[in-house]
């Protein structure tokens, strides 16, 4: 049951990628902006890299939030999700994996790329992965809360960032941490720890809250 | 069975239903009348455990369906007002999309054989965006035939189908109902379904 709600997701995006591109072509031209506007000094470009990477990806992940539940909440088919034997939990869940595959795991991969943009060497490329790799799965799951709460509301957008921005304030800072930390020789791995400890966390709680607002929204 | 316990149901400030009282043995059909705006789509939604109810309860085999939850979900299928077809998806992608998250996943050739009965086999692989608004709720139609609910919970089941599809939907339902399924349905046509029992039940504004 789980695998076709996940398998279906992957299709709908799939049948409408140009929604995902959308994000993905964001996210590049965001980062490739800075060393634009900052200009080439390497020292500089190098310091402002780790913000800048994540701080694109925070944005890029906060346009694809409202599909999460957006469409089904607007065709009915997120009554009918609700009402298969499954739980909330695992329906809140498999939606937002897809999510994830969907709109972030590009992200993670096309980031090392921009980080060459900003003269990053490879072992802090390398830190960058794992740790969008360990942050974006949080930041889909605090999202979902948000794109939940939401639904169905005028200027959902807009209020969605308000109310998701703040919360993803931790998983910027460590994830930034983490890349800051590889550039100035020092060890990530506190960071990467402290993010892993953050998606353990989410990962548990976020789906439960999720689930409650859905109950609300589609009320 | 299903019952309903001194039902009450609210929409923003106006209260629709109160003291609503009713039970339903397997076979029975329930007919929900009432003119726009009086509460039938919002007490269908109490009954099918989308929305809580304001006060009262409803009860399924003699347990409350807020204690049963998903147990629950799994008797029940409900046809809303939309569709709940997905635009991106062919009619059998669909069906079988639907039925496999429902947890009774369709073959190819099962989901084909419901679409033949519908009179959707030459439509199938067309992506539901291109159908008619007829069509579509034949798809819908579909979904529900694939479920083995023992409660059926429709909503204006027979908005925008043809006279064929029409007749196709009289005899699905009258099949479910002789087969000691049990059929909840909002309508503002005549159903003319040959039930062994009918109970209606009359909203007011």
């Amino acid at each position: 049951m789980f695998g076709w709600l996940v398998w279906r997701d992957l299709i709908l995006a799939w049948r409408r990628r140009a929604d995902v591109l959308a994000t993905v072509f964001f996210f590049v031209i965001v980062v490739s902006l800075f060393p634009l506007g900052v200009g080439p000094e390497r020292e500089t470009l190098r310091t402002i890299a780790p913000g800048v990477v994540w701080v694109a990806a925070l944005l890029a992940s906060m346009l694809s939030l409202g599909r999460i539940f957006g469409n089904d909440y607007q065709d009915g088919t997120l009554e009918q999700l609700l009402l298969t034997p499954q739980s909330t939990y695992m329906i809140v869940l498999g939606k937002i994996l897809a999510q994830w595959l969907v709109s972030e795991v590009p992200l993670v991969v096309i980031a090392p790329l921009l980080g060459l943009q900003f003269g990053l060497a490879q072992n802090s490329l390398a830190t960058m992965v794992v740790s969008l790799l360990l942050g974006t799965p949080v930041l889909s799951l605090i999202g979902s809360i948000g794109a939940a709460l939401t639904l169905g509301l005028r200027a959902a957008n807009v209020l969605v960032a308000l109310l998701v921005l703040p919360l993803y304030i931790p998983v910027l800072i460590f994830g930034t941490g983490a890349v800051q930390a590889s550039v100035n020789g020092s060890s990530p791995r506190p960071y990467l720890l402290l993010l892993g400890a953050t998606l353990v966390l989410t990962l548990v709680f976020a789906p439960l809250a999720t689930s409650a607002a859905l109950k609300i929204s589609v009320e | 069975m299903l019952e309903a316990v001194n039902l009450g149901c609210t929409r923003g400030d106006r209260r629709l239903v109160t003291g609503l009282n009713f039970s339903a043995r397997p076979g029975e059909l329930i007919e929900l009348r009432g003119p726009n705006g009086s509460g039938k789509t919002s007490l269908l939604r109490i009954l099918a455990g989308l929305s809580a109810p304001a006060e009262g309860e409803v009860r399924w085999q003699g347990e409350s369906i807020k204690s049963l939850a998903e147990a629950y979900s799994s008797s029940v299928a409900y046809l809303a007002h939309q569709n709940g077809v997905k635009d991106e998806l062919s009619a059998i992608e669909n069906l079988r999309i639907s039925s496999g998250i429902a947890g009774n996943a369709l073959s190819n050739s099962e989901a084909q054989a419901i679409l033949d009965m519908l009179g959707l086999s030459r439509q199938q692989s067309l992506p539901a965006r291109s159908l008619s608004a007829g069509q579509r709720r034949r798809v819908a139609l579909g979904r529900l035939l694939s479920s083995n609910a023992a409660l059926w919970i429709l909503d204006e089941v027979l908005t925008s189908l043809d006279d064929t599809a029409i007749r196709l939907s009289r005899r699905f339902i009258g099949d479910h109902l002789a087969n000691g399924g049990l059929a909840i349905i909002a309508t503002h046509q005549d159903l003319d379904l040959a039930a062994e029992r009918i109970q209606r039940i009359e909203l007011s504004r």
